[in-house]
C-alpha cells in the first residue's frame, strides 16, 4: 500500500474509533449487570419493564402517524413546486430549513402558549389534542429530512413529461400522484419515513414538556435512576437507528424499475 | 369538414407570443408535419392540441367538437414525447396498459389489446422488461404503442426520434409512417428535421416565428416554396444574388453572366435586385445547350461526401455548391480547376424581398 492511501486509511481510521470506542464501551458495560460476567440481563430487564414496551410502542404509533401525515403534506407541496411553482422554492426550503434553526423547546413554548386549554384551539386540553399537537410538531421537526429527500426524488425523474403521459393517456389527478409520481419517488418517501422514524423514537424535548409518554422521556427517566438498564437502552436506540438505515438501503435496492 | 381544426390560434407567455394566429386543417387519417426551428412555436401548437397549454386566444375542433377548454385527459389524444416518458416504475405491459386501466377496461380486453400492440411493435418479448433495460428505440416504440392502445382519436409525435441515434431514427420513422397507415389515424408529428419531414408527411406545415409560413405537400414545400424563408430552411440551396436585365423575357444577370428563368421572377421587374435560389441538385456540370442555362466559374471546395461529392463553385463574387454522384472509377475535379455549370430555366427560383 502506497503513502497516498495509507494517510486516507488512517483517517478513517481514527474517524471509525472515535464512534465505535464509546458504543463498544457502552455496550460493554450494558452486558455487566451480573458480576463477573457478561450477560443480556440489562436488556431482559429493558424488554420486560412494562414502561419500555408503553413508551416504545407510543412512540411507534406516534412516528408512523407522523409519516403519513408529513407524506401527505411533503409529496404534493414538493411535486407543485417543481411542477408549476419553481419561483417558490427558494422560499419553500427556508420554511423547511427552520426546524433546524429554531430550538425545539422554543417551538414547544409556542404550541404552549397558542394551543393551551384557554385558547380558542385548547389541544392541550386532552391527552388525544396534545397526541395530535406532538404529531404536527414532529412533522414539522422531520421537515428538513422529509422534503429534501422527496425532493432529490422527484428531480431525478422528469416529472413534467411523466405527469403530461399519464395525463394524455387519461389519468386524474389523484392517480397520477399515486400510480406514476409516489411510486418512482418511493425511495426517497421511503428514506424520509425512516429518518423521521429515527427522530421520533428517540425525541425527548417535545414529548416530556408536553408530558407525553414516549419512548424519550423513558429513557431519560431510566437514564437518572438506574445504572446498567441506560446503556441498553442506547444500545436499543442505535439498533433502531440502524435497522431504519439498513431498511433505506434495501428498499432502494428493491424498488421496481431500479438499476440494479 | 376537417377532422382537426384549428382557428386563429395565439399562444403568448408573458410578453412573447409563441403562437400568432395559426389557421390549420388536418384530414382524417392525415399525417401532417409542422416543420420549423426551435422557438417557432410549432411544439406549443401540439402542446395546445393535447391540452397542455390553455390558448391566449382562438379555437381547436376535433371531429366538429370545440375541445379548447377540455382537459388533456378528456381529449382522447395519444402522445409521444421526444424524452420517451415511459413509466420507470411499470413493466413494458404495464406501461402499455396503463391507459386502458383508466378507462376500465376489462381484465380480458387489456391483456389482448397489449399483446396486440407488443406484436404490433415487433416487441412482444420484451413484456416484462421495465424502461431502463430497454434501448432508446426499443423505449420509443413502447411509448408509441402505449399511446396507440387507447385507440386515441389523434396521434401527436413531439420530436419522437431526437433522441435517437442517426440509423435507428431512419428505420423508427419508416416504422411509424407504415403505423399509421396501417391504422389510419390522424397524427401531428413534430420535428425541426427537414428530412424527416418530407420523408413521412402527407403534408408539411413549415412555421417560423410563430406563424405558418406554407402548408403544402412535401414535394410543394421542397419545390414550389412560396417564401424565402421556406426556400432556405427546407433543403440546401444556393442564394445568389442578381439583377434583373428583362423582366419581361424573365432574364436575370448574376455576377456578369446572364440567365434565363420561366418561374415569374416574383413581382421583380427590368432593374430590381434580386435573390435568385437554386438547389445544389439541379446544377451539372458542363456546358449545355439549347434552353439551358451556364455559368462558368472556378472550383473552389470538393467535399467527399460517401455516395456524394459536393463541389463549390464560385464565380467572381458568388459561389454555388452542386452535388454529382461518387464514381470509383472517375477521380473527383481539383480545386482551381474551371468548370461551366448548367440547369434548366425551371430551376431557377426568384425569391421574393429584396436582395440582401
Amino acid at each position: 500500500m502506497n503513502q497516498s492511501r495509507i494517510i486516507p486509511w488512517i483517517g478513517f481510521g481514527l474517524g471509525a474509533l472515535y464512534f465505535l470506542i464509546p458504543l463498544i464501551a457502552t455496550f460493554e458495560f450494558s452486558m455487566r449487570m451480573e458480576r463477573g460476567t457478561y450477560s443480556f440481563k440489562a436488556y431482559r430487564i429493558v424488554f420486560a419493564d412494562p414502561g419500555f414496551q408503553a413508551s416504545f410502542a407510543y412512540s411507534a404509533v406516534i412516528a408512523v402517524l407522523t409519516i403519513i401525515v408529513g407524506v401527505a403534506l411533503v409529496v404534493p407541496t414538493a411535486y407543485l413546486v417543481q411542477l408549476k411553482l419553481p419561483r417558490l422554492r427558494p422560499v419553500v426550503e427556508f420554511l423547511t430549513l427552520l426546524p433546524l434553526v429554531i430550538p425545539a423547546i422554543v417551538i414547544v413554548f409556542g404550541y404552549l402558549r397558542m394551543y393551551n386549554s384557554s385558547s380558542i384551539l385548547p389541544l392541550t386540553g386532552s391527552a388525544r389534542g396534545t397526541d395530535l399537537l406532538l404529531i404536527f410538531a414532529y412533522v414539522m421537526l422531520s421537515l428538513p429530512y422529509m422534503y429534501r429527500s422527496v425532493d432529490t426524488a422527484l428531480r431525478t425523474i422528469d416529472i413534467r413529461t411523466l405527469t403530461e403521459a399519464a395525463q394524455s393517456l387519461g389519468s386524474s389527478w389523484p392517480r397520477i400522484m399515486l400510480q406514476v409520481i409516489l411510486p418512482n419517488v418511493r425511495v426517497g418517501v421511503l428514506s424520509g419515513a425512516f429518518l423521521t422514524f429515527a427522530i421520533v423514537i428517540g425525541e425527548f424535548t417535545m414529548a416530556s414538556l408536553l408530558n407525553r409518554p414516549a419512548f424519550g422521556p423513558y429513557m431519560q427517566l431510566i437514564g437518572a435512576n438506574r445504572a446498567y438498564e441506560p446503556a441498553a437502552l442506547a444500545i436499543i436506540a442505535f439498533a433502531v437507528t440502524w435497522a431504519c438505515m439498513g431498511l433505506i438501503q434495501l428498499v432502494a435496492s428493491l424498488s421496481p424499475g431500479s438499476k440494479r | 369538414m376537417a377532422f382537426l381544426s384549428i382557428s386563429r390560434l395565439t399562444k403568448t407567455f408573458g410578453t412573447n407570443t409563441t403562437v400568432k394566429g395559426a389557421d390549420l386543417e388536418v384530414e382524417r387519417g392525415e399525417f401532417l408535419t409542422l416543420l420549423g426551428p426551435s422557438g417557432c412555436g410549432k411544439t406549443t401548437i401540439l402542446r395546445m392540441v393535447a391540452g397542455f397549454e390553455t390558448p391566449t386566444s382562438g379555437t381547436i375542433r376535433i371531429d366538429g367538437k370545440d375541445v379548447t377548454d377540455l382537459k388533456p385527459h378528456q381529449r382522447k389524444i395519444g402522445m409521444v414525447f421526444q424524452a420517451y416518458a415511459l413509466f420507470p416504475n411499470m413493466s413494458v405491459r404495464d406501461n402499455i396498459a396503463f391507459g386502458l386501466k383508466v378507462a376500465h377496461r376489462s381484465a380480458s380486453e387489456i391483456d389482448a389489446r397489449v399483446k396486440e400492440m407488443l406484436e404490433l411493435i415487433k416487441l412482444p418479448q420484451l413484456a416484462d422488461r421495465y424502461p431502463y433495460q430497454l434501448s432508446g428505440g426499443q423505449q420509443q416504440r413502447v411509448a408509441l404503442a402505449r399511446a396507440l392502445a387507447i385507440k386515441p382519436q389523434i396521434l401527436l409525435l413531439d420530436e419522437p426520434l431526437s433522441a435517437l441515434d442517426a440509423k435507428i431514427r431512419v428505420s423508427l420513422r419508416e416504422e411509424i409512417r407504415a403505423l399509421q397507415r396501417q391504422l389510419g389515424i390522424t397524427t401531428i408529428f413534430v420535428t425541426h428535421d427537414q428530412e424527416e419531414a418530407l420523408s413521412m408527411s402527407d403534408r408539411i406545415c413549415v412555421m417560423s416565428e410563430g406563424r405558418i409560413e406554407q402548408l403544402g405537400t412535401p414535394f410543394e414545400i421542397y419545390n414550389y416554396p412560396k417564401t424565402r424563408f421556406v426556400a432556405s430552411f427546407v433543403g440546401t440551396l444556393n442564394i445568389l444574388r442578381g439583377k434583373v436585365t428583362d423582366g419581361a423575357a424573365g432574364r436575370v444577370q448574376i455576377d456578369g453572366q446572364e440567365v434565363v428563368t420561366n418561374r415569374g421572377l416574383n413581382g421583380a421587374s427590368t432593374g430590381d435586385e434580386v435573390a435568385v435560389a437554386l438547389r445544389p441538385e439541379a446544377l451539372s456540370i458542363g456546358r449545355a445547350n439549347g434552353q439551358s442555362n451556364n455559368l462558368d466559374g472556378v472550383i473552389d471546395e470538393v467535399h467527399f461526401l460517401g455516395s456524394v461529392v459536393r463541389i463549390r463553385v464560385r464565380f467572381s463574387d458568388t459561389a454555388v455548391s452542386l452535388d454529382t454522384f461518387n464514381r470509383p472509377n472517375a477521380a473527383p475535379p481539383e480545386r482551381g480547376q474551371p468548370i461551366t455549370v448548367n440547369f434548366g430555366r425551371e430551376d431557377i427560383l426568384v425569391l421574393e424581398g429584396p436582395a440582401h
